[in-house]
């Protein structure tokens, strides 16, 4: 560097190299940034992943497809029901295996309970980047554990869930499970309005938030961003409404959008994200008919040759099973489109030319799951 | 076959695509259309410019290890006519396969691709930034390969350790429908009752 030695430009700084992480509060995990400084300003970042990469993809080809059920939840343990969707879904639409309706609505109101635990933990976590330290994370947490709580009462599990099964779900849930989860319902609203009062009007957070980490809604769509981070700049994309699965063609429901894709946008959408779930919920519980919870199936399901790309509306976007069957048990490919990894695909554009502060909350404004980039 | 719901018909894509840009399609099914391996990056750039079928984004990519070939899969999204476009690329070298990224039309490939070098040893040539995505600089090998530890069929002795997933047992427990405590050896008779109820 010359200009740190000309003696006219003594205030000139040169570049260093700062590592944030594996071990980071700001990188929700085990993940690691590399990044170049001059100075206050980011001039190029690299992302280190793969702390948590376990390799399911291949363990998957050792194993059926019910065997396979379980890793998906340890892949983003933060949305274990919506994985088990996933890969349920897929599996049923390569071996033709039909799930009956009660099931399907026990689904659908598990999913949505997902979602709901799971941006209370992105927003909470997005608030503490942005500087209000825990308070408002331990909130959100009140009602995701209540959730979590629910989880317990019908599947034994709160996190790596294990709920859902080819043909069906493991368990309906018991009878105390239906006045507690009204009960939830009843109260959800009041809660969210309390979330978005305390940082909504924020100055402080409105100031960290606004017009940072803006993604256009051109360049969401290029580098293949999904869920709220692709709707918060604009793109009415949900596959919820899109290619609906289980019963979501019978609720009604909006999608919320952003207008100028920053930081404060994708926060927004993922609050009133949180509202459509309660009303899909309250929709399900008062449809959802008598019946059997799952249909059997063989110990060793022998799908078709052929390949399968199935994907439900996960709660940070598109999650995918690209499944590759040969006749035999186990899968012959098993791959699975983890949103939190594909959503990093323009990080480094978002953050090179802003500070360092800036560039945190723009990571945590995409909600990543190191469990879910590694895999 | 299981096609997606708004998943296009590969006959229809290949005979526009094949209409615009001649010699590129090498084969079409129902599900997918196969495009020349080398010409993938101008297949790709005119799906997403075509106003019929609007490819704006690519929702998913990966490979297929077939032993002798890579099958290179891109799932192509369109969002405002809402279908989906499903593209092979078939490369035959298995040694040092190797075909054109698809990053210069779609930036979402950028870290998609890297993981399929990673782990399957594909290299994508104009690719900015190709680097091992979870494995360090220097590992052995790529482990999604069939291949992988020299073992046929990619089966890999240090994972059937389980009472019931030694190979000689396998084929018996995967055709079991209802297997009763007596047909599992002795010192699995816990987990294989419990294999026995429905594995819930």
């Amino acid at each position: 560097m010359t200009t740190s030695h000309n003696p006219t430009n003594a205030a000139a700084t040169e570049p260093y190299v700062l590592n944030i992480g594996p071990q980071h509060p700001s990188t929700h995990g085990v993940f690691r940034l590399r990044v170049v400084m001059d100075g206050e300003v980011i001039r190029d970042l690299d992302m280190i992943v793969g702390y948590l990469h376990r390799s399911m993809e291949k363990l998957a080809e050792e194993r059926t497809y019910t065997q396979n059920i379980p890793f998906t939840d340890r892949a983003d343990y933060l949305a274990a029901m919506s994985n088990n969707l996933g890969v349920c879904l897929a599996v049923e639409r390569l071996a033709g295996v039909e799930v009956p309706e009660r099931a399907s609505y026990l689904r659908v109101i598990f999913a949505e309970l997902q979602r709901i635990a799971s941006h209370a933990m992105a927003n909470g976590t997005l608030v503490s980047d942005a500087g209000a330290w825990q308070t408002p994370l331990l909130y959100m947490f009140r009602e995701r554990e209540k959730i979590l709580d629910l989880f317990e009462m019908t599947c034994g599990a709160r996190l790596t869930t294990n709920y859902m099964r080819i043909g069906g779900v493991s368990f309906d849930p018991p009878p105390e499970f239906w006045p507690a989860l009204q009960e939830l319902m009843d109260e959800m609203p009041t809660r969210i309005d309390e979330y978005a009062s305390l940082v909504q009007d924020s100055e402080i957070f409105l100031a960290r938030t606004r017009n940072v980490g803006v993604i256009s809604a051109a360049d969401a769509i290029n580098g293949s961003l999904v869920g709220p981070a692709l709707r918060g700049s604009g793109v009415p994309w949900d596959l919820r409404k899109a290619e609906p699965y289980c019963v979501y063609d019978r609720m009604n429901f909006e999608v919320p959008v952003g207008r100028h894709g920053d930081v404060y946008d994708r926060f927004m959408v993922r609050l009133e994200e949180t509202r459509q779930s309660v009303e899909i919920i309250k929709q399900a519980m008062a449809q959802i008919p008598d019946g059997p919870h799952k249909t059997d199936i063989p110990l060793a399901l022998r799908p078709p040759v052929g390949e399968v790309y199935g994907r439900v509306e996960g709660p940070r976007g598109e999650l995918g099973f690209y499944l590759v069957s040969d006749g035999t048990p186990a899968p012959y490919r098993f791959h699975i489109r983890a949103p939190s990894l594909i959503n990093l695909s323009l990080l480094r554009e978002m953050a090179v030319g802003v500070s360092l502060p800036d560039a945190v909350v723009a990571l945590g404004s995409l909600d990543i799951v190191v469990g879910d980039i590694d895999r | 076959m299981p096609a997606g719901p708004h998943q296009l018909d590969g006959h229809r894509v290949a005979a526009r695509l094949g209409a615009a840009l001649s010699g590129i399609v090498t084969r079409a099914t129902d599900e997918w259309v196969e495009v020349a391996p080398e010409r993938v990056q101008e297949a790709l750039r005119w799906l997403r410019d075509s106003q019929e079928f609007d490819a704006a984004q690519l929702s998913n990519l990966t490979a297929v290890d077939r032993h002798t070939s890579f099958e290179v899969v891109y799932h192509l999204q369109s969002l405002d006519l809402n279908h989906q476009v499903v593209v092979k690329a078939i490369v035959a070298d298995h040694e040092a396969p190797s075909l054109p990224s698809a990053y210069p039309v779609y930036k979402g490939a950028l870290l998609q691709e890297r993981e399929v070098y990673d782990l399957m040893g594909i290299r994508f040539a104009d690719h900015p930034d190709l680097r091992r995505l979870f494995l360090w600089e220097g590992y052995p090998g790529h482990p999604l390969r069939k291949d992988f530890l020299g073992i046929g069929g990619g089966r890999t002795s240090g994972l059937g350790r389980f009472p019931n997933e030694d190979p000689a047992n396998r084929d018996r427990m995967m055709n079991a429908g209802n297997l009763t405590s007596q047909d599992m050896p002795p010192e699995a008779g816990g987990h294989g009752s419990a294999m026995a109820s429905g594995g819930h």
